[in-house]
């Protein structure tokens, strides 16, 4: 289908950006790659009035590294992510995690930053946003301020932007060493929606889990932390059989998943339990091969 | 209305168009570039895939706005000099096609895939090309054709 008629406007700095978004009204949308946007659009489920196309502001894109972390322009997309030297070495869980994202093609549209301000719970990112702690980069016309990722998706589809605001960039914590990480997801088709996603960072010392962070996708209108798994797998000997699979038992613990034509609730809770166990498993392995 | 440039399959254009105005309508119903199909409207099925400044896009899904300044190429601009693509003539050979709709899309990804990876696996063609569906082969063939076009390619251009 055809949307229906909006303004278009084109900024090129974030300054003029700021300023149209602030002058355009209520019912204005920013626009990156529109991966996420247009399709709403065109089966005509959001009517904005503006859009405000950020898409080619300067300084918007681009991966940098800068110390203790990794800075992502919000629109640089999510092919430029996936092939980032300083993303695989300093952040794989976001390679790995992206490398699922849709289908080659989307992922030459669809931009990091935008799948983040989207805020869909089924989305791959935001649960591996939570997981690893990153902090969001928003300006408005009356200045800057960072939202960290914990406070940043408040229900379905509604983060905690302000009307005004735009993402700019994401601060993705640099790790260190004895990290694994693994992204689990499970959909029905190879570019489906996740039906349940599990991405899962771990730190062992000697085969020991000194630390484990597990972000789910599609349990609940918002991603959310596995804080019951995390708890249960501190301490337990990774090697040994059935503890990994134990804290995954604790997968569901809290989770609020939502019911649609391609699964229920109860089977949501039960491919959280059984992914997280496998996302443990590989990211306690070191098994999360980039390719 | 909004003004854009754009190249499409080596011919500069300049145009006026709503914002709102798709890509693939912009191709199809102003340039009469009807060789891209709409499949699906819902970004799933690629089959009016294009390449954007070289690299494969869901036309159905960017807005011809986007595109202004921007390289297009579509089906039709992908042969030279009369003479097929190497893809275009290994799916011909291997008959990589049933009813053909999805075929140009197919063509179009499979040839931003080879650019990337010149000698892909049976694996790595299906992960390629897993934005673009086919309803009739089964996709035996379109992976054997992409191989084979992989083997041409890598023959003729060392």
């Amino acid at each position: 289908m055809i949307p229906a008629s909006f303004d278009y406007f084109r900024p090129s700095t974030i300054e003029e950006a700021v300023d149209v978004l602030a002058g355009a009204g209520e019912e204005a949308k920013v626009l990156a790659g529109g991966h996420s946007l247009l399709p709403l659009l065109r089966l005509r489920l959001a009517y904005p009035t503006a859009l405000i196309d950020v898409g080619r502001v300067a300084g918007l894109r681009g991966v940098s590294d800068r110390g203790d972390h990794v800075h992502i322009g919000a629109t640089t997309t999510h092919d430029e992510v996936v092939r980032s030297p300083i993303v695989r070495e300093h952040c794989p869980l976001v390679a790995l995690a992206t490398a699922t994202v849709a289908d080659p093609a989307v992922r030459h549209r669809g931009t990091f930053g935008g799948s983040l301000a989207h805020a869909d719970p089924a989305g791959d990112l935001p649960a591996v946003a939570l997981a690893l702690d990153m902090v969001l980069e928003v300006r408005s016309s009356a200045g800057e301020r960072t939202i960290p990722a914990a406070g940043f998706f408040l229900d379905y589809l509604e983060s905690a932007l302000a009307p005004g605001e735009i993402l700019t960039g994401v601060r993705v914590p640099k790790l260190g060493p004895g990290w694994g990480f693994h992204y689990e997801k499970f959909h029905r088709t190879a570019q489906a929606w996740a039906t349940v996603g599990v991405a899962a960072a771990v730190r062992q010392t000697n085969g020991t889990v000194e630390e484990v962070r597990v972000g789910l996708t599609n349990m609940g209108p918002t991603p959310v932390r596995a804080a019951a798994v995390e708890e249960a797998a501190r301490g337990v000997e990774a090697g040994q059989n059935g503890a990994l699979r134990r804290a995954a038992e604790q997968a569901a613990e809290g989770t609020d998943p939502p019911a649609d034509l391609h699964a229920q609730p109860d089977y949501r809770m039960h491919l959280a339990r059984v992914l997280t166990h496998r996302a443990l498993v590989s990211a306690s392995a070191h098994r999360s091969p980039l390719t | 209305m909004a003004r854009i440039s754009v190249k499409v399959d080596g011919i500069a254009y300049e145009d006026d168009v709503e914002p709102r105005l798709l890509l693939v309508h912009y191709l199809r119903d102003r340039l009469g570039k009807t060789g891209t199909p709409i499949g699906c409207d819902t970004t799933n099925c690629g089959a009016c895939t294009v390449l954007l400044d070289g690299r494969s896009v869901k036309s159905c899904s960017v807005l011809a706005v986007q595109a202004d300044g921007c390289d297009v190429t579509t089906i039709e601009g992908v042969s030279s000099n009369g003479e097929w693509h190497p893809v275009q003539k290994a799916f011909h050979e291997e008959h990589a096609l049933q009813c053909g709709y999805c075929t140009p899309g197919m063509i179009l990804a499979s040839i931003d895939l080879l650019k990337d990876d010149p000698d892909p696996s049976e694996d790595a063609v299906r992960q390629g090309l897993e934005g673009n569906l086919c309803r009739c082969t089964g996709y035996c063939n379109i992976v054997r054709a992409v191989r084979r076009a992989a083997q041409e390619m890598r023959v003729t251009t060392p």
